[in-house]
């Protein structure tokens, strides 16, 4: 470990680290060849704001083309946000130095869904986890190679695994590569988007039990892009249900499944596969599907598959509603 | 929620000691290894277990697909409807293939093909096994993608799979499987692909036809939240054979083998706060290198030397919940 990264000094638990605020991201659609011109916008992420606190793990739910991933994709500036801030222990890191910015991305790293593609086949497992170091730290080799050691025993595998390439590990190892990789530069924030969702059951179990002993011991925060609303609840603190680039529904995790408000997120619930035969569930089932980004309905975007909606849903936008601290949405309902 | 057992005890479709194996270059795979089990009409029965248990070439074998060389089914009996499928014709099983026993395979973007209509491709499994005039044909085709519930079939039977999202076209392969009113349908991991709320719709559709039509269903699936949701009975696999078999509420109320037992406690659940979840150390055996006694005591958190030395019978736990362990001997 590095003199720098070990004395830095950590945020206690429960301290706002990463605050998302008003986000967009609008991909413009074109036409036309040489002379294009833009036709229209795709909103998909659309004035979403939230916190995460070091040490705790943000879940963000949602079906495909939620905007999820999007929102994955700024925070760890692949993507550039069409308006509203990120603020990193209150600095906008997209409005400020080159430096800053580059502090920012070894401070949030990420752990993707596959584990087939998200490694290079032609590295061996030492350089893959210590390449990270190698581009910002200025540590010697033999540093390197120890604190690689480390990060091998710490997710789990031998130190003779350090020679291998990534072809030669199952699914589960890998994605425990993938973790020794994102923990590399101590980072405080790892985006974890569905890092168990291309695994075998009995490995899943494994994986997440690692991510949350990890948590611990690194003090690092997470934020989880997850659709299986039981990985989320064993997961994370907070939660965050997307529905077409907005955030519904956020609130802390007990509260969000012994109390989902909105209808959206009632209707999640209902659809997640019961972990019992005779687990007693509503039967919501949303009749269609998600509308087109390229064309959101009006006023609330839930209402053309919304059980619950009035009149009024189809033209008024509903405003964001707390219910009790911490919990709040957007429905006409409340 | 599982649906009642039916008192329906007709049983449609029959597997005795099922064994295919693969000849590889790391030696013989036994991919499946001495499976039974039956299959009632009307019932919907659960094959569940991770990657490379078996429950996907034990599809394929029902299904009389696989592959040979290298793979070959060894030995065992599949008794549909009077005809033992292991010793049918490849011409044979090209009349039953479709009519009397279908398939749903995972993917509907591959499953389809891309240069084809929607209506020709429904209409194809028509044409081939029933004997009517064209025009009868079409119509036929459009009331399997009414059935299906496909919003405007009639517009839709000129569309090609990409025009339609993943759902929908999952909805046609479900449409292709059910044309011929098979009596067993199996579908492989149907939903793996699709988002919550539409898994949701399909399950429901699939849970509709099978009520309308009385047809038995297969699901292969490493999933118990689906197994809990559809299936009457559950076949749980591990490393080519059934360590487990029974009705779900057995299953999942007194799980006997300590894999079935381990699989479940290590799945996160909906409803309750978990502290911590059970997690089942290392990783299936390889199948060309089976270890001598159980396949699972290398796992197993309550391991016995008996388990190393021979692999344990079939006990029964209760009247058809059975078993493979020496626990329970």
């Amino acid at each position: 470990m590095t003199t720098t990264e070990s004395s830095r000094s950590r945020s206690e638990v429960g301290q706002v680290l990463l605050e998302a605020k008003n986000l967009k991201k609008y991909f413009p659609v074109t036409k036309g060849l040489l002379i294009s011109k833009v036709t229209g916008h795709i909103k998909a992420v659309d004035d979403i704001s939230f916190q995460l606190r070091a040490g705790e793990t943000l879940g963000v739910v949602g079906e495909s083309g939620c905007g999820k991933s999007t929102t994955a994709k700024m925070m760890l500036m692949l993507e550039t946000p069409t308006e509203g801030s990120i603020l990193f222990e209150g600095q906008d890191v997209h409005h400020s130095s080159a430096a800053v910015r580059k502090s920012y991305r070894s401070s949030v790293q990420a752990v993707f869904q596959d584990p087939w593609s998200s490694l290079n086949p032609r590295m061996r497992v030492k350089d893959i986890i210590a390449e990270p170091m190698v581009i910002n730290w200025n540590i010697s080799h033999a540093e390197q190679q120890e604190r690689v050691m480390k990060l091998l025993n710490d997710v789990g595998l031998n130190e003779y695994h350090s020679n291998l390439f990534p072809h030669e590990f199952s699914g589960g190892q890998r994605q425990r590569l993938a973790i020794a990789r994102a923990l590399a530069l101590n980072p405080r924030v790892i985006v974890l988007d569905e890092p168990v969702s291309a695994l075998d059951v009995s490995i899943r179990a494994q994986i997440m039990n690692l991510l949350k002993d990890l948590q611990a011991e690194y003090n690092v925060a997470y934020m989880l892009i997850a659709h299986d609303l039981a990985t989320v609840r064993y997961m994370c603190d907070w939660v965050a249900v997307m529905y077409l680039g907005e955030i519904v529904e956020l609130s802390p995790v007990h509260e969000m499944y012994t109390n989902p408000s909105h209808p959206y997120t009632k209707a999640l619930m209902s659809a997640a596969l019961p972990s019992h035969p005779d687990m007693e569930q509503e039967e919501i089932i949303l009749q269609g599907e998600v509308p087109s980004p390229l064309n959101p309905p009006s006023g609330c975007y839930f209402h053309p598959r919304c059980p619950a909606a009035m009149d009024r849903c189809a033209v008024d936008k509903p405003g964001r509603t707390e219910l009790a601290p911490g919990h709040s949405l957007t429905c006409h309902l409340f | 929620m599982a649906t009642e057992t039916r008192i329906n005890t007709e049983t449609v479709l029959e597997v005795e000691d099922l064994r295919t194996y693969f000849r590889t270059r790391w030696g013989t795979v036994k991919a499946v290894d001495g499976i039974s089990f039956d299959l009632r009409k009307g019932e919907t029965l659960g094959i569940v277990g991770e990657s490379g248990c078996g429950k996907s070439v034990t599809m394929l074998s029902l299904m009389r697909l696989i592959p040979t060389p290298p793979g070959r089914i060894v030995s065992g009996k599949i008794i549909l409807d009077g005809d033992d499928l292991v010793q049918l014709s490849e011409n044979e099983l090209g009349k039953i293939r479709g009519s009397k026993i279908a398939l749903i395979i995972q993917d509907p973007m591959t499953s389809l093909n891309p240069v084809f209509t929607i209506g020709d491709q429904v209409e194809e499994a028509i044409k081939i096994h029933q004997d009517i005039p064209k025009r009868s044909v079409m119509e036929h085709a459009l009331q399997v993608l009414r059935k299906v519930n496909i919003p405007a079939a009639e517009s839709r039977m000129k569309d090609y799979p990409h025009q339609m999202s993943g759902g929908m076209r999952q909805r046609v392969v479900g449409a292709i499987g059910i044309s011929c009113q098979p009596k067993v349908l199996i579908a492989d991991e149907p939903t793996t692909s699709l988002d919550v709320t539409i898994q949701a719709q399909y399950l429901k559709l699939l849970k509709d036809l099978q009520k309308d039509s009385d047809m038995s269903l297969i699901f292969i699936t490493h999933d118990f939240g689906i197994v809990a949701k559809m299936c009457d009975r559950v076949a749980v696999m591990y490393a080519g054979r059934i360590v487990e078999h029974g009705s779900v509420r057995d299953i999942f109320n007194n799980p006997s083998h300590p894999y079935t037992a381990a699989l479940l406690a290590s799945v996160p659940k909906m409803d309750v706060d978990v502290d911590r979840l059970f997690s089942i150390e290392g990783q299936p055996p390889p199948l060309h290198n089976l270890p001598v006694g159980c396949s699972f005591a290398d796992r197993c958190p309550v391991v016995m030397d008996k388990c190393r030395e021979a692999y344990p019978n079939r006990s029964t736990v209760s009247d058809g919940h059975t078993a493979a362990c020496w626990k329970l001997e």
